[in-house]
């Protein structure tokens, strides 16, 4: 096998025919944070604290402290973060083999569904007429669902009603059919939970996390710029913090796509 | 009866702000006895424990008798005007700008004759209640109001300089999104607060009363996030100049003690939104408002801190909780003494459960939040800087005075 030019492709990195694309959210106090049951335990929201800014707390520098949760923004799921995953071995941010940091992905994009349908529930005919267009999802691969959601307002985006959030996300069945059928790299959703708002009613409830992790297999949430991505090609690289035992971490993802400037 | 408060017409920008004032406010340490009374709006005087004697002015020994056993006891406040003048001008930088100013002698029903500011409906010869209030220096002086409430009272000038009514005078409540910050915005509203402010945080949260607290008349909600701090120091940047008023609402009641809880997400929660949520509006607000201090009807006036009364005793079914608010009560007394100079009030509100679901599995008696939110305005037509609300905070105080260690036994019962 002739050996790989990195140079050439971080020279097409820099020239842009590599493009980068980043798939992150700003880590914002105001960007919304998953909420559970107020009895229950939270995850922090992102804050931050200067600790100088050019003056008597430090003269000549600006820095700041910040804390949040580890599911807080942009942020990776390790398989240790469901039950069904704890027992797995190398199922937490610090041990998982760095190779599974960078992998393609397929970007199934259901934004005209949803658009007007926060109820939107991805399913196995949905993905195997997408699998018709645009060829079979390979394993190892991300699948990233593109709703658009990144791109509404927060009350929308959280999509929180008397009887919980409606926000898009796939049936129980078509998880287990990733998994299973495709053995697929992780799943990756612009919303703030790989699951379906009212995923909790599903059996088994929140089937993302419980088959995802299950399987030692990864979740990327509240990721943005999905629409920048073609269906098939691009590659992700999704490096959280090594946090130890951590059951996820946010993360700057980045997405790389060949074809020079859109 | 006393001239109407008008509305205060918009500031003019080129002027100047006055800038705050005190009166002398040195008391001797057994003068205090009645700085004490006054900042919980009673009236008492030393009572001679052995010839019965009612005293004034404040003395170690007792004038008839010669007793050192003067403890203060809650006296009668009726009495006499007995004479008055006015002041027309003065030594003091404070009285000189805010002259004339009537001053008299009051012979009270319990034996003293008392020098006093006058409230401007008394009348030399009329009846009149004699009230300590707590001037602008924090300390407590003598004020003759009428015997019987004559209308629009409150407006006096004389008075309303030692209360921090919120009439025509603009609030921020912290919190709206708790029943106990809804039912606050009704009653600022009601007591003709100028501009009622709601802090709202994390907006695309929906919760119940949002409808009802829009409708308040004068409401305007507004973001903040009390554990946010740039959030908060944005607010105060964009409305820190027009707020007179704060009242802290902000709450995270959760059961549970300091051993009989699992781990520190929900102390460090409690303490953020309690204790350094208290820091971020004070490090925010309290220089913006202590500059206010003298500036015209609508002054800036007074924080106010709602604070469980078992801050001043542990429970230990709410243990950590209670040791929250024993932080926010300590941080309470820093910010009086910084705020003092600039005539701003810290008031401390306590009270035991209240009728709201983190408290739904303790038995009556328990605090509505209407009756909270009535309380606060009450205790800031008074003047007071602390208020107790409701029978449980008020058999805790007792309690406490009586002895301190009966009741830690006793909170475990």
């Amino acid at each position: 096998m002739a050996s790989i030019d990195l140079l050439s492709f971080a020279r097409a990195v820099s020239s842009g025919e590599v493009r980068v694309i980043d798939l992150t959210q700003t880590l914002a106090q105001e960007f919304p944070t998953i909420v559970l049951p107020p009895e229950l335990g939270q995850c922090a929201p992102f804050r931050l604290e200067e600790v100088s800014r050019y003056d008597e707390r430090g003269p000549a520098w600006y820095w700041n402290n910040i804390s949040l949760g580890e599911h807080t923004g942009t942020h990776f799921d390790a398989p240790i973060h469901w039950i069904t995953g704890k027992d797995l071995p190398n199922n937490a941010v610090d041990t998982i083999d760095v190779r599974k940091f960078i992998a393609p992905a397929c970007v199934i994009d259901c934004s005209k569904e949803c658009a007007a349908n926060p109820d939107f529930a991805l399913t196995i005919p949905f993905v195997e007429l997408w699998e018709a267009q645009y060829g079979k999802i390979e394993a190892g691969s991300w699948v990233l669902l593109r709703t658009d959601w990144s791109k509404r307002t927060y009350p929308d985006y959280a999509g929180l009603r008397d009887d919980g959030a409606h926000t898009p996300g796939p049936e129980p069945a078509v998880v287990k059919w990733f998994v299973e059928q495709r053995d697929v790299h992780g799943f990756g959703t612009e919303t703030i939970g790989t699951d379906f708002g009212q995923g909790h009613h599903f059996n088994p409830p929140y089937p993302a996390h419980f088959y995802m992790h299950g399987k030692g297999r990864f979740g990327l949430q509240c990721l943005t710029n999905l629409d920048l991505l073609p269906p098939k090609g691009a590659v992700i690289i999704a490096a959280p913090l090594k946090i130890k035992q951590g059951s996820g971490s946010p993360l700057r993802v980045l997405a790389l796509v060949a074809g020079g400037a859109k | 009866m006393t001239e109407p408060l008008v509305r205060p017409k918009r500031k003019n920008p080129l002027r100047r702000t006055q800038q705050p004032l005190s009166p002398q406010g040195v008391r001797s340490r057994t003068a205090h006895g009645l700085t004490a009374a006054a900042a919980e709006g009673r009236f008492a005087l030393q009572v001679c424990l052995d010839c019965n004697a009612v005293i004034y002015p404040p003395r170690d020994a007792c004038p008839s008798c010669l007793s050192p056993r003067l403890p203060f006891r809650d006296v009668d406040r009726g009495g006499t005007l007995l004479a008055e003048t006015t002041v027309q001008t003065s030594t003091d930088p404070y009285f000189r700008e805010r002259t004339p100013w009537r001053v008299g002698t009051v012979k009270l029903d319990a034996g003293p004759v008392v020098v006093a500011h006058l409230h401007g409906d008394t009348i030399e010869g009329g009846r009149v209640r004699l009230e300590f209030k707590l001037d602008k220096s924090g300390s407590a002086v003598a004020i003759a109001l009428p015997a019987k409430d004559t209308e629009n009272m409150a407006d006096d000038p004389h008075l309303r300089e030692m209360t921090c009514d919120p009439k025509f005078r603009r609030v921020l409540i912290t919190d709206g999104r708790n029943a106990v910050g809804q039912a606050m915005a009704k009653a600022f509203s009601d007591a003709g607060a100028s501009i009622v402010f709601v802090g709202l945080a994390d907006a695309w949260k929906p919760f119940p009363g949002l409808d009802a607290l829009c409708k308040i008349e004068r409401v305007e909600i507004v973001p903040l996030d009390v554990t946010d701090t740039e959030s908060v120091t944005e607010q105060a940047e964009q409305n820190g100049a027009r707020v007179d008023i704060i009242v802290n609402t902000a709450e995270h009641v959760r059961s549970g003690g300091v051993v009989d809880r699992h781990g520190l997400t929900v102390a460090r929660e409690e303490m953020d939104i309690r204790y350094l949520g208290l820091l971020r509006l004070a490090q925010a607000f309290g220089p913006v408002l202590r500059s206010r201090g003298a500036d015209g009807v609508n002054s800036a006036a007074a924080f106010v801190n709602l604070i469980s009364v078992h801050a001043l005793m542990n429970w230990p079914a709410y243990g950590s909780h209670s040791a929250t608010e024993a932080a926010c009560l300590s941080a309470a007394q820093c910010m009086r003494a910084e705020l003092r100079p600039g005539g701003i009030k810290v008031l401390n509100v306590f009270f035991g459960p209240l009728e709201t679901e983190w408290f739904q599995t303790v038995p009556p008696p328990k605090v509505a939040p209407a009756a909270l939110a009535s309380a606060v305005v009450r205790a800031l037509k008074q003047g007071v800087e602390d208020a107790f609300v409701g029978d449980v905070a008020e058999d805790v105080r007792q309690r406490l005075a009586v002895n301190p260690k009966a009741l830690e036994r006793e909170m475990t019962g």
